[in-house]
């Protein structure tokens, strides 16, 4: 078998990385940030408005989340970078030309439109959660609507989108790749489908591919993670980054020691029965 | 040397002069609050003068928290008009029509109102401090040191000098609920709602709680509307009780008159049952 004679020969490659196969890892990077960045930005915006009690904010965010989350990402690259710029080619004098011709720019506004309008149902969702006593705090404290969001509302509310937007931004990841069809964007898996042409050492950098992509998106979702641990800690629940990391950890805090949100009194017979360990909820 | 007034920080001068004291500081005027077709309030009218404590008594679902919330408006009034120092604090009548009132003249209203809820409703993503100066700050315009020395004399009040640091949550029920006391009284409200602030607790701090309260009424002048089902608190603190059936007021006078002489069956019945549970 010819296959396993040359088998050194083909992971000799794997830690030969050509300068093109880094800088298609710096546009992937470059295309996971800013659009992650972007469609964070949106996801914020149109969740509020979603949220509002206001009919003519609420309808035209609803129709922007719908329409872009209903399209497919692949088609909507396909517009901007060939429809679009067919418009300033045929009328040379409109504003903006430099832009429109910047494929990587609208390789990001494409990923943050997408999944930025999948962001938005999950921030409305979570503003949704935080419990009604706690608006009706706000407005008993004669809070504005910017004041009472920005500091009791959001705080809260970040902690539970945390987890959607982690998963999100994985999947904004691996769909940039599809970036690869992209002119003039040369992502990782562009530069990776690049050398599969003129060389014979394709299996060693797909097999790049599958452990970078998976790389990224570890640390994303580790970075994710942090955020999340610390908002919890913010809320009173669970411990501080700190603890986490320290090498000697103190007793896991349990998750809100006093059940201030709970609506239903406590029965005397509960209170007796030591809380349930992880372990033995999860074998069910 | 501080007055019992100071203590507290209500602005009893300032809400004298305000408004001449013939004006109430509450006036319900034909009232009526409807969830869809359910009628919860009907034809409703009452007044409370300045510095009065009025306690709402009835069987749950008479509409007592609603009257509350009304007030502080967490609920949309669907019909009738609210008065507060006499000015309309949701609709005005105008040219024979229901007219809105201006946000903004709505927010100078509510201002003067605070509110102690059942279950606390502490802000969790802040510290015991930042509950208590997050409004004053930011609502009222105060410094933050002011602010802040208000907050810590309000804690000793609540007999919590010790907690300005803590999470709320890492506090018991009873604790978390002087909090939320400290967090209204330090907006100086002319007027304070109570909605069945002891409901949520172990019954062993509810003395604590109720104390603390009893406190702030023999201290200040601050009008009191309460929800409660603490009939001996009831009938300590309060000028007035208004007993409240099917969304009406049944029966209104002195506490003593009412709970030692009612003269309507209804209310005998009530306070029965709700006597021999206490």
């Amino acid at each position: 078998m010819e296959f396993f004679e040359d088998w050194p020969q083909y992971f000799e490659v794997a830690i030969n990385w050509s300068d093109r196969l880094l800088a298609g890892l710096w546009t992937t990077i470059q295309l996971t940030l800013f659009g992650g960045i972007l469609a964070f930005l949106i996801a914020v915006a149109l969740g509020l408005l979603a949220g509002s009690p206001n009919g003519w904010l609420r309808i035209p965010a609803r129709v922007l989340i719908e329409f872009f989350r209903g399209i497919s990402l692949v088609v909507l690259l396909f517009w901007l970078m060939f429809v679009l710029p067919q418009i300033w080619m045929r009328n040379p004098d409109l504003p903006f030309r430099d832009l429109v011709y910047n494929t990587f720019l609208l390789g990001v506004i494409a990923l943050g439109l997408n999944y930025g309008a999948y962001g938005a149902e999950a921030v409305r969702a979570s503003l949704t959660t935080v419990a009604s006593g706690q608006w009706e705090a706000t407005t008993a404290l004669s809070m504005s609507w910017p004041h009472k969001m920005r500091r009791v509302i959001f705080p809260q509310a970040w902690a539970l989108m945390l987890p959607s937007l982690s998963n999100l931004w994985v999947h904004l990841l691996k769909g940039s790749a599809i970036a690869y069809i992209m002119p003039f964007v040369s992502d990782l898996t562009a530069e990776l489908n690049q050398l599969r042409r003129p060389t014979d050492i394709w299996f060693s950098h797909a097999f790049i591919g599958l452990v970078v992509y998976f790389i990224l998106a570890l640390v994303l979702t580790l970075f994710m993670q942090t955020l999340e641990a610390r908002a919890k800690h913010k809320l009173g629940r669970g411990p501080s980054i700190r603890e986490i990391l320290s090498p000697a950890p103190k007793a896991i805090v349990p998750d809100a020691p006093v059940a201030a949100s709970v609506t239903e009194p406590k029965s005397d017979a509960g209170a007796d029965v030591p809380p349930r360990s992880p372990s033995e909820g999860g074998a069910r | 040397m501080p007055t019992p007034n100071d203590a507290v920080g209500i602005r009893p001068a300032e809400a004298a002069s305000s408004t001449s004291p013939e004006v109430p500081v509450i006036e319900f005027v034909d009232v009526e609050k409807r969830f869809g077709d359910n009628i919860v309030l009907k034809d409703l009218n009452f007044s409370v003068r300045r510095g009065e404590r009025v306690t709402l008594i009835g069987p749950s679902g008479s509409g007592k928290t609603t009257i509350l919330r009304l007030v502080m408006t967490l609920e949309e009034l669907t019909g009738g008009y609210i008065f507060v120092d006499g000015e309309p604090l949701t609709h005005r009548e105008k040219d024979g029509r229901r007219v809105a009132v201006s946000p903004k003249e709505q927010k100078k209203l509510r201002t003067r109102i605070g509110m102690v809820f059942q279950q606390f409703n502490l802000f969790p993503n802040m510290t015991v401090l930042e509950n208590i100066i997050e409004a004053p700050i930011h609502v009222l315009g105060q410094s933050k040191a002011e602010a802040t020395a208000k907050a810590h004399s309000l804690l000793e009040q609540v007999g919590l000098p010790d907690k300005a640091d803590q999470h709320p949550l890492s506090l018991s029920g009873g604790q978390q609920q002087r909090v939320a006391i400290a967090r209204a009284l330090a907006m100086d409200p002319e007027i304070l709602l109570l909605d069945e602030v002891t409901s949520a607790l172990d019954p062993e701090v509810v003395g604590d709680v109720l104390n603390i309260l009893r406190k702030v009424a023999d201290t200040t002048n601050v009008t009191m509307l309460i929800v409660t089902h603490e009939m001996s608190f009831a009938r300590d603190v309060s000028h007035k009780v208004m007993m409240f059936d099917g969304g009406r007021v049944i029966e209104e006078g002195a506490p003593e008159k009412i709970f030692s002489d009612p003269s309507q069956e209804r209310t005998k019945q009530f306070l029965s049952a709700v006597l021999r549970d206490a």
